[in-house]
């Protein structure tokens, strides 16, 4: 570790936090409707959108019909990215001819783009076209994440409102998320990734000559206005096998910083946007530094396991840091701060290969997707986790003293209470019983790349990243196979669904109650007690789930480098 | 219910067109206008041919050239195409080599490269990165130690003198940005081509 390295964390730290009021102040006008200074270009488009669809955008919906219409979409996106991957032989922007996608990779693939996860099970520059890469997947970066956004507003409304029956409308919310949010920021930031060196193009792959004289085939396509969306939108999908790793997606250390704000900069300003929408802005800044608690703690701790390395490395006479699996402008400090935010968050983004990390290095990314990725989290997605979080820890805190719980004036009742606990055992239920599965059968035993724990760690890693919707891998893992498409495919749908449909129910049943007046008994819920308490919930919630999985994968592997032993 | 089955239609193909048509082609077309070098993919042409791109590694083995990291890119096998056969800086197949630290292979190799380095320069000790894969398979740059320690072989198969090859080193070093970002490195393709520079003088 050096002090270099740790005043780069820090001063990503610093530039997050400067971003969450000022984002969180033009979302907040945004998605209450206000005008903003870019309404003269986009109302005209966004009112269109409306009349075609058939859309009032003074309606509101009740949860059911927010779930309905979310769900719908969801179905429209799948049917649509599905024909694309299987026809995009026929189709145009297919400068290398590729092939139709077979029917397993494809149904995994749509899946997990509109899922907001973007794990990809192929190589994305011998398999997607330039039409499906345009048409198809950077249309869900966009779609994926501003369904994230709304659900996370609806969670908002049913906190902030009083005896209502609506929580917002769907349409609306994602609409103005993708037109007033996502877009300008992925022009602006886009284009200039363009001027730092990543290609903007649609021609064939260069072929090079090399220095020796060797051919080198390049591949190339429009990859910085996919590449901004994917950090933006916590998708985390790469242009290339190599994500963010590859010099094209990111050149140099400046656009390594800008990719890593990009991934905190809506899920951090959503906090600020929940504080003014509750009437308390310390409400949103409490929910902000439970989540840098928790964040400060996995950087520290993966920080410190690159750096410290590996002993086999320094019995050969090398310098221990572990510098497999990473690139050299990048570097240890950069590799494990990224390698924390791209797990805290739902984004998946990798500029060093995770299945190369140290063990302990291994684990926090591990952690922080077990614990639901609500450290900041995928945009929306991360925020409505943490609510849901906060909702057990008030109950919890309410058991302890003997009175009914209550968050923002809202009084926690069995039904929301019944609903978190759902929302937060799906999770466990997907990653510990299809990894068990894949740890016995044939064909998930076959696609483990490493022997000894770090393969059942491989296949762990994998159906938490897709249960949790983040799409980062221990990459060594042959996911491109019947069993593991339809099993990872099958996670990601129940880590997204089967947790938005009760906590919108929650959002519906919040809604709908009354203001109870804050007593002598009232937990305050904007102080530092609180936030102790959120974060004990989450570590107890997580550790005591996760923690015999985590003993058999990465802590064992941990012990058994420390002792020199090799699989 | 079925009321939101008109809108989940127009607004799926509506935004698809914004946002995967008009945006991804608009910044092609305005990338091109005011970057068209970098949205071209950083090409570097000599001699009227394309050799590379500045951005991306290539595989260096000769004596006379800077090598770059260790890359672990694959192509499909001429012979079974449902087979992979290692290619080192393979640029349209991106990859790490995924091996994870108590792995058996992945120490016997590196065991093999720091022999094969320490043959060349018994002197410095084995800078790491020169044994180590990169994430992308492709990483264009070096630490400037592993520049430094290649310096002896380099100078000695084009009958430089190490001073002069190792001053070039330091003129194509690049430092942290302000200071303080990202790592020191030496761009591997931009000092050989250096390299050839002062041959053909």
């Amino acid at each position: 570790m050096t002090a270099n390295g740790w005043i780069q964390i820090a001063l990503y730290c610093v530039i997050v936090t400067a971003l969450v009021k000022p984002l969180g102040g033009y979302m907040h006008r945004v998605f209450s409707g206000e005008r903003t200074f870019l309404s003269p270009i986009l109302a005209p488009v966004e009112h269109g959108l409306y009349a075609l669809a058939g859309v009032d955008r003074k309606a509101e919906q009740h949860w059911v019909t927010y779930a309905v219409a979310m769900l719908f979409f969801s179905v429209a996106g799948f049917v649509s990215l599905y024909a694309l991957q299987r026809f995009q032989n026929v189709l145009p922007f297919n400068p290398e001819g590729l092939d139709a996608v077979t029917p397993d990779l494809a149904f995994n693939t749509s899946v997990s783009f509109i899922s907001n996860t973007n794990w990809q099970s192929y190589v994305p520059e011998s398999t997607m076209s330039y039409l499906v890469q345009m048409l198809g997947l950077t249309v869900h970066n966009f779609v994926s994440a501003a369904t994230g956004i709304g659900l996370a507003l609806a969670l908002i409304r049913g906190f902030a409102r009083r005896s209502a029956r609506t929580v917002g409308n769907f349409w609306v919310d994602m609409t103005r998320a993708v037109l007033y949010v996502l877009l300008p920021i992925s022009i602006v930031v886009g284009l200039f990734f363009v001027w730092q060196g990543t290609p903007q193009n649609l021609d064939a792959y260069v072929q090079a000559t090399t220095l020796e004289g060797a051919r080198q085939t390049i591949a190339q396509g429009p990859v910085a206005s996919q590449e901004v969306i994917k950090m933006l939108g916590t998708n985390g999908g790469g242009f290339f096998n190599a994500n963010s790793a590859h010099p094209y997606e990111n050149p140099n250390a400046l656009t390594n910083l800008v990719q890593m704000v990009l991934i905190f900069a809506l899920g951090a300003g959503l906090t600020n946007v929940f504080g003014r929408m509750v009437g308390d802005q310390r409400q949103g800044w409490a929910i902000f530094a439970a989540m840098g608690i928790l964040f400060v703690a996995g950087v520290a701790v993966l920080y410190w396991a690159e750096a410290a390395g590996n002993p086999a490395f320094a019995a050969l006479g090398l310098d221990p840091a572990n510098m497999e699996g990473k690139e050299v402008r990048f570097g240890i400090a950069n590799s494990a701060l990224f390698a924390a935010i791209t797990t805290a968050a739902s984004c998946g983004a990798v500029i060093a290969m995770h299945d190369a990390l140290t063990p302990l290095g291994g684990l926090i990314p591990l952690v922080n997707m077990m614990l639901g990725e609500i450290i900041v989290g995928g945009v929306g997605a991360g925020l409505y986790g943490m609510l849901i979080m906060a909702v057990i820890a008030v109950f919890i805190a309410g058991l302890m003293v003997g009175r009914t719980p209550e968050y923002l004036g809202k009084k926690i009742e069995a039904k929301e209470v019944k609903m978190a606990m759902l929302a937060i055992l799906i999770l466990p239920l997907s990653i510990l019983g299809l990894t068990a599965v894949a740890v016995v059968v044939a064909p998930g035993l076959a696609g483990l790349a490493n022997a000894g724990p770090h393969g059942f760690s491989e296949a762990l890693y994998a159906y938490t990243s897709a249960t949790a919707n983040n799409g980062s891998a221990f990459a060594g893992l042959g996911a491109n196979s019947p069993f593991y498409n339809t099993t990872l495919g099958v996670a990601m749908l129940v880590g997204r669904f089967l947790m938005i449909v009760p906590m919108l129910a929650i959002a519906g049943s919040l809604a709908a109650k009354k203001l109870a007046a804050p007593s002598a008994g009232t937990l305050p819920t904007h102080g530092g007690l609180f936030v102790g308490l959120l974060v004990g919930v989450i570590l107890i919630v997580g550790g005591l789930t996760y923690f015999p999985a985590l003993s058999l994968g990465p802590i064992v592997e941990h012990f058994a480098m420390l002792a020199g032993n090799l699989y | 219910m079925f009321a939101q089955i008109r809108p989940a239609l127009v607004m799926i193909i509506g935004l698809s067109l914004i946002t995967g048509l008009a945006y991804p082609l608009g910044m092609t077309g305005l990338a091109q206008l005011v970057f068209p070098e970098q949205a071209g993919g950083s090409l570097v042409v000599r001699n009227g041919q394309v050799i590379g791109s500045a951005l991306i590694g290539q595989n260096f083995t000769a004596e006379r050239y800077f090598h770059g990291r260790p890359s672990a890119t694959t192509a499909a096998d001429p012979a079974d195409a449902t087979k992979s056969v290692a290619a080192p800086y393979n640029a349209a197949n991106s990859s790490g080599a995924n091996a994870g630290p108590t792995s058996k292979a992945l120490i016997e190799r590196m065991t093999a490269d720091v022999d094969a380095l320490k043959a060349g320069n018994p002197a410095a000790p084995v800078p790491i990165d020169l044994v180590t894969t990169s994430a992308s398979g492709l990483d264009p740059d070096i630490t400037p130690a592993a520049a430094l320690f290649q310096v002896p072989r380099v100078a000695k198969a084009r009958g430089l003198a190490p001073e002069q090859v190792a001053a070039l080193v330091t003129e194509h070093t690049q430092g942290r940005l302000l200071g303080l970002i990202g790592e020191p490195r030496v761009n591997v393709l931009g000092l050989n081509l250096a390299l050839d520079a002062i041959g053909a003088k």
